[in-house]
């Protein structure tokens, strides 16, 4: 059948799982499924950084992924790198099976401020569908407002809005038909901006 | 529009390299690795990548640095990127002396990167976009190699394209430079004799006698060297066009000869007793104005109207300056390509130098300008600077000019004593006027053994 797996690797704050879960349903109309935890990523951490490689946690995923599944999306709690960047908040493989998710620098306190849940929230939302996009062979967009707007910073991800824009929807639309099996998707986008 | 820039990523480490391949994958680059120097020159030379991320530190053979220079040897404007985890003054200052475009510490900054390659893509964007805009004008503008969006010369253009077929004469005149034998050839070319001969004489480069023998031909013979029968020019013309260039230089007697040729298109070689005919159209040329040579009786009135049947008369550049930044792109596209320079473009103050300048040589002094500025050139663009010598040689009034072998002692002197004979010996205002105080003025004045007359 094919659809979207997702998984939690090491402690991760199991509500914010579910809600990117409930997030890709609706915006790509697909079928997800939530796997078994996966155990702690500590093989990909590096001790001069002090933060886990995401290339690893990948290469990992790539073996756990299920048969059935189209795509896994992998969340972690850690900070996450490649090595030429101070940091990234995701990677995927670019029209690829398998993305990984960081939520450590979506939260406020990472940067010394007040929790702030909704905001959160919503920050896990733009990342997930950035990265699952990804994964269905789309690169950054150009308008600012689409969740696959590149964003470097902080700032940039709470500038972008959290849906897709109609022209990366249309592409994503047919992306996901080919990958999912011929599965019929409503991808959702944000309107016309 | 980034879709369709590649880019080199080049690192002996897999993760490091793929990671960054990756990531910019995703930003929308087409991206290619390589693993080992070796390997990315042998990639560059198949194809000129937009950015070459080269990691400094790769094993011997071929470091970051001696790739990047062989990568500069394939494209002398590649934009390279040197990746260190080494910040070392040492190792940045000399990939900055090798020419790296930039330089960057790992790990860096998503936002640092992101903006790196930004800037360089908006430059190829706009190098693209230039490029392509060039060409489409070069192409909209052109009319067998004359370049122009001039009125007058769109109105030249049209009358060339209507008389190109006829075979009366044509008389083409305007200053030296203008472009007068492109004409003549745009008339042969559009015209049905295109693939007859086009053949040209310069009249004012040879003897009466040997112009007369250039022309006509000579028969064996025919006078001391004449050792075998040879062809002229009006013969090699024939079924064709043949321009007599610097028509106003030729002597009284071959006045005669010419017009006789035109009137009944015969001739005798030098030497010769043979009439030969010929099938032969004639445009003549000349930068001095021949109605006035005609006034003043050096040139006959019968010959200047057979060959005034059709009158083009060129404009002088400076009268078309419109057409200067068209012509500066097409010579600096033309001729760094020639000379091999880097250079592709002209800033906007080379521009205004350019159009400012009065060119009394025209649009041959236009491109032997571009010519001597590219040759000193260094950079990807020629600025003002290049064109420097415009300046220096519209002099300021007097039309000074550096001397030869003049040391700076002795024109130091030169300007002292010429500016104290203008103030008449007036010290104080000598000084103001050279910027300098009195005391120091009369120190020099002492040095060069000068008194206040600035006679000795
Ligand atoms: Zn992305
Ligand atoms: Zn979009």
């Amino acid at each position: 059948m094919g659809g979207i797996a997702i998984a939690t690797a090491g402690a991760v704050d199991r509500e914010a799982a579910s809600w990117v879960e409930s997030c890709l349903a609706t915006a790509l109309g697909i079928d997800t499924e939530r796997l078994d935890p996966l155990p702690d990523p500590s093989y990909a951490y590096d001790e001069g950084r002090g933060q886990y490689s995401s290339t690893l946690v990948l290469h990992d995923a790539l073996a756990r992924r299920p048969a059935h599944a189209a795509r896994l999306l992998v969340i972690t709690e850690h900070d996450i790198f490649i090595p030429m960047l101070s940091f990234v908040y995701g990677q995927a493989q670019l029209d690829g099976p398998v993305a990984v998710l960081s939520l450590a620098r979506l939260r406020q306190e990472f940067y010394g401020l007040p929790p702030n849940r909704p905001l959160f929230l919503v920050r896990a939302r733009k990342e997930a569908l950035h990265e699952i996009g990804h994964t269905f062979g789309l690169t950054h967009c150009n308008d600012p407002g689409c969740a696959m707007a590149l964003s470097t910073n902080i700032e940039q991800l709470d500038a972008k809005g959290s849906d897709y824009c109609s022209g990366c929807a249309t592409l994503l639309r047919d992306a996901a038909r080919v990958a999912c099996d011929g599965a019929e998707l409503a991808v959702r986008s944000g309107g016309i901006r | 529009m980034k879709k369709h820039w590649e880019v080199l990523v080049v690192d002996d480490e897999p993760v490091m390299r793929e990671s960054l391949a990756a990531w910019l994958a995703e930003d929308g680059y087409t991206v290619d690795t390589a693993e080992s120097g070796r390997e990315a020159v042998t990639r560059a030379a198949a194809k000129d990548y937009a950015i070459y991320f080269v990691d400094l530190k790769m094993p011997p053979g071929l470091d970051g640095i001696e790739t990047m220079m062989e990568i500069r040897r394939l494209h002398a404007d590649a934009s390279v990127i040197i990746m260190t985890a080494y910040a070392t003054v040492d190792t940045a200052i000399t990939a900055m002396k090798e020419g790296a475009q930039e330089y960057i510490v790992k790990p860096c900054n998503p936002e640092e990167i992101s903006l790196l390659v930004g800037r360089i893509i908006k430059v190829k964007n706009l190098q693209r976009e230039n490029l392509i805009l060039r060409k489409k004008l070069a192409k909209q503008y052109s009319f067998h190699d004359i370049l122009s969006k001039n009125p007058k010369m769109i109105e030249i253009f049209d009358l060339v394209r209507e008389i190109a077929s006829l075979r009366s004469t044509v008389l083409i005149q305007g200053g030296s430079g203008t472009g007068k034998e492109l004409v003549a050839r745009a008339i042969h070319f559009s015209g049905d004799r295109a693939s007859k001969p086009f053949v040209a004489v310069s009249c004012a480069a040879l003897a009466e006698n040997l112009l007369e023998s250039e022309l006509f031909g000579h028969e064996r013979g025919a006078f001391t060297g004449a050792v075998e029968r040879k062809r002229g020019k009006f013969e090699m013309a024939d079924g064709g066009t043949l321009l007599l260039d610097e028509i106003g230089d030729i002597s009284p007697k071959l006045q005669v000869d010419l017009l006789r040729v035109l009137q009944e298109r015969k001739f005798f070689r030098v030497g010769g007793n043979e009439e030969i005919s010929v099938d032969v159209r004639v445009i003549a040329a000349s930068r001095v104005n021949l109605q006035e040579a005609v006034a003043a009786g050096t040139f006959r009135d019968d010959l200047f109207y057979r060959l005034n049947v059709i009158n083009i008369h060129l404009p002088s550049l400076r009268e078309r300056r419109e057409d200067i930044p068209l012509l500066a792109s097409a010579f600096v596209e033309r001729l760094s390509h020639e000379l091999g320079k880097a250079a592709s473009e002209l800033s906007e103050g080379a521009l205004r130098v350019l159009v400012d300048h009065d060119w009394p040589g025209n649009v041959r002094e236009l491109e032997n300008a571009v010519e001597r500025a590219l040759v000193t050139s260094k950079g990807h663009v020629l600025d003002e600077d290049d064109f420097a010598f415009l300046r220096r040689e519209a002099g300021h009034g007097n039309g000074w000019a550096a001397p030869d072998n003049m040391s700076l002692d002795e024109i130091e002197r030169q300007v002292i004593m010429a500016t104290l004979n203008r103030t008449a010996g007036n010290v104080k205002e000598a000084a103001a006027a050279l910027g300098i105080d009195r005391s120091t003025l009369y120190d020099r004045m002492k040095r060069y053994g000068m008194s206040r007359t600035g006679v000795e």
